[in-house]
């Protein structure tokens, strides 16, 4: 064969095989490495899958937080003003995570509707939101100090 | 006063980058060599007035004038001096400032050291550079002026910086890492002139090569510097987190990775040419697209402050500028005619073939990643995240592909080799590399390991050919004057980067199979056993610092009745912005870390506490260093100092400013 030739089909037999591993590799990652978020009003309305990893967000309700005494386990509310989902999370929480602050929880529901909690993301300076919590909020407002939350 | 100086000094700025991207190519279409001559001149008064507004910005930090918006946001009169100074790239607006300046260093550096190329490539190369400063001058001034004042209502005092940010990897991981991304703008640059001048040749591939190793090496560099940062910093004793931003450095540096192999073959061999422009743009457009993604904050993300739709808007038409201009140049100028140069299947050409498609293939993977969210949520078909575990699936698999073929590449010869030659030369050392990863696995806490005998094996197999290669020159050597001359500059930066890439490999192993973690709740005189150590609390403390007030919980770690040290990890609470850190203490030594992080108080006298114990976390920095180092080193060069030094310089300085 031609050395340009053969130097193509080289090219181009590495090519296909690299992007077909890739593709494959992608394909595999992607099934359930990739997680849906949901504001705590679909999670109520029972929109969100309890067999696969989700991430919840909104507001941490004030007065909701418990710390346990003796372990590391915290539960907390989480609500977008619509409704409201209990988390219980094990381990050491971001230094941002705080009452009536914004937090992104990562985890299962369980079968009382409660998120297992693997991950809590806190934002990371005063201002900043995160997008989806924000998107989660939009339109929505916060109901006046003292008045019951859903 | 002074801000309204720095105000007016960029704008000289800007109509002098206007000048640039205009004249010099104006005058290689008329061949108008008085207008060419202007590059230089015209690089080094944009320099000069950019840097003017950096020092006045700098000087407005320093006084703590906080009736500039930018000062007043992310400064305050307790903070360190050194922090007030760093403060200034702590934020959006300054930070842009300091990319453009850091773009004009560049511009002047390829004035001053490309005085021996012909006029005509100099003054294309400056153009084009001059282009991408007006594009972010323009930024600057219209969406993210740094020095917009907040008057009459002036605060007292600042809102402080972020205190996460409050640290001494702050003050030089920005500028190292945009020293990368801005420096991929070199080759970019020369990637353009060759395309208008319709020059693809050894000597462009030549000059382009050197500016790219630097870049990508500052860019290896800065890249570490943020995963140690983050080590620290964030106390969660993690390295690199898939976190969208890391992604936006991380891809222009995987296709800078291809660049500098793919140079390589097109200055040694000529081949891959149109390839290697291909490469050189969509680098320095990965480039652009990380500053997208980190400055208009539509990521969640440790590195998304304030977000603004304009200034997003803004990146990404110039971004379309940028990649849609150069792409159609692209199908424009390149020559048609493929290049004439054969080589075989079984030689260095076809292995770093080899390494071009995995590194762009990896880039393309890690970029689906990061943009999957963004699209999905464009076309508002459900908010996605897609984590670290879709990257490790897709990304390590690839790593450990390419890395076979890493031992060879440095071996191999060019055109034609044989497969026969590589056994011979590799079989018996493989052998015994085989054998070490199969004990060294075994030797771990818990039995034996798959993926750490995998590490040793790839990272033993890609050491194992940088050192023979290194051997063989040596030992073939007659004398010892020759066997130094063999060693050159751009030979021991090649065996640095790749000794490098096994130790990173190595490290980020050993360190995620065999870390031991653990987060539990001590008390004053509680003692917990992890990884062979014992840590006991000795007793709580409180500490005042500059501008903070810390709880400190006093450690001491001993193995077998025998001190190893005593660490004292904080909880700051910051007075400016009341905003709480955990600022984590570090046993560090060159097989293990021993890290420490508190949580919350519970109840009296009792912390939560994170302890973790991080086998072999420092090779991931040393080799990063290695390999940034190695990059940096090949620029000795001689043969591309010779190249520069031919002829001497036709117009440089302030002088052709007032011609």
């Amino acid at each position: 064969m031609h050395p340009i030739r053969k130097q193509r089909l080289i090219l181009v037999s590495l090519m296909v095989v690299l992007s077909s591993v890739a593709i494959g590799l992608v394909a595999f990652a992607l099934r359930d490495n990739i997680n849906l978020f949901y504001p705590p009003a679909d999670v109520m309305a029972g929109k969100a899958p309890t067999d696969r990893t989700i991430r919840l967000g909104g507001m941490v309700v004030k007065g909701s937080i418990e710390r346990s005494e003796t372990e590391l386990d915290t539960t907390f509310w989480v609500t977008d003003y619509e409704a409201s989902v209990a988390v219980r999370y094990s381990g050491i929480l971001p230094d941002l995570f705080a009452e009536g602050e914004g937090v992104v929880a990562e985890g299962m529901l369980d079968a009382s509707g409660t998120l297992v909690a693997t991950q809590v993301l806190a934002k990371h300076d005063e201002n900043y939101m995160p997008p989806e919590v924000a998107a989660a909020l939009e339109g929505k407002t916060a109901p006046a100090e003292g008045t019951a939350l859903p | 006063m002074i801000p309204e100086l720095g105000h007016v000094a960029l704008i000289i700025a800007f109509v002098l980058a206007m000048g640039l991207a205009v004249v010099p190519l104006w005058g290689t279409v008329r061949h108008d060599i008085a207008a060419m001559n202007m590059a230089p001149s015209l690089a080094l008064g944009v320099t000069v007035f950019v840097g003017m507004a950096f020092a006045l910005l700098a000087t407005s930090f320093l006084q703590d004038d906080f009736s500039v918006a930018v000062v007043a946001a992310n400064s305050n009169s307790l903070l360190p001096p050194i922090f007030k100074f760093s403060a200034l790239w702590g934020n959006h607006e300054g930070s842009l400032l300091l990319w453009v300046l850091i773009l004009s260093g560049w511009m002047t550096a390829v004035a001053y050291f490309s005085r021996g190329l012909p006029l005509e490539m100099v003054a294309r190369v400056l153009s084009v550079m001059g282009m991408v400063a007006v594009g972010f001058l323009a930024f600057s001034l219209l969406t993210s002026n740094p020095f917009e004042r907040l008057l009459p209502n002036t605060p007292l005092d600042g809102n402080d910086l972020n205190p996460l940010l409050q640290d001494p990897g702050l003050i030089i991981h920005p500028p190292l890492l945009y020293m990368g991304y801005v420096g991929l703008s070199v080759p970019f640059a020369f990637a353009i002139a060759a395309l208008l001048g319709g020059r693809l040749d050894a000597s462009w591939a030549r000059w382009s090569r050197p500016w790219t190793n630097v870049a990508w090496g500052f860019l290896s560099l800065g890249i570490m510097l943020g995963s140690w940062w983050a080590y620290y910093e964030l106390g969660w004793g993690g390295w690199w987190f898939w976190d969208p931003v890391e992604n936006a450095s991380f891809m222009p540096w995987l296709m800078g990775t291809a660049l500098v192999h793919s140079l390589a073959a097109t200055e040694k061999r000529g081949v891959f040419r149109s390839w290697t422009v291909l490469l050189a743009i969509f680098a320095f457009s990965l480039s652009l697209l990380g500053t997208f993604l980190v400055r208009s904050g539509v990521l969640t993300s440790v590195h998304a402050f304030a977000a603004d739709p304009e200034r997003g808007l803004f990146i990404l038409i110039f971004l379309a500028l940028v990649v849609g201009g150069s792409l159609l140049l692209y199908a424009l100028r390149v020559p048609s005619v493929a290049s004439r140069v054969s080589y075989t299947g079984v030689s260095r050409e076809s292995l770093l073939m080899i390494n071009n498609l995995v590194f762009t293939v990896a880039t393309v993977v890690v970029l689906l990643g990061t943009l999957f969210p963004l699209v999905m949520d464009a076309f508002s078909l459900g908010k996605y995240s897609v984590g670290p575990p879709y990257f490790n699936a897709v990304f390590v698999p690839l790593m450990a592909l390419v890395m076979p073929f890493m031992t060879v590449g440095p071996l191999s010869r060019w055109r034609e080799d044989s497969a026969k030659r590589w056994l011979h030369e590799l079989l018996v050392p493989g052998i015994g590399v085989l054998v070490a990863a199969l004990v060294l696995a075994s030797l771990g806490s818990d039995g034996f390991n798959i993926w750490i005998a995998l590490a040793v094996l790839l990272s033993g197999w890609v050491a194992l050919g940088v050192i023979k290669d290194l051997w063989r020159r040596i030992a073939s050597a007659p004398d010892r004057e020759l066997k130094w001359r063999r060693l050159s500059p751009s030979f021991i930066g090649m065996t640095l980067a790749h000794l490098g890439f096994a130790a990173v490999v190595l490290g980020a192993v050993v360190v995620t199979q065999e870390n031991q973690e653990r987060d539990l709740r001590m008390a004053v005189g509680d003692v917990e056993e992890l990884g062979g150590y014992r840590f006991e609390l000795l007793r709580l403390g409180q500490q005042a610092g500059p501008n903070y007030l810390a709880d400190q919980a006093v450690f001491e770690v001993t193995r077998d009745g025998q001190v190893i040290a005593g660490l004292v990890p904080e909880k700051r609470r910051y007075f400016a912005s009341g905003q709480i850190m955990t600022e984590a203490a570090i046993d560090a030594s060159l097989w293990r870390d021993l890290y420490i992080a508190l949580g919350e108080p519970i109840g009296e006298n009792a912390w939560a506490v994170r302890l973790q114990y991080k086998p072999m976390v420092r090779w991931l920095w040393l080799g990063s260093l290695m390999i940034g180092f190695g990059a940096l080193v090949t620029v000795l060069d001689r043969r591309y100092r010779s190249q520069t030094a031919r002829k001497p310089l036709p117009a440089a300085g302030v002088a052709g400013l007032a011609s």
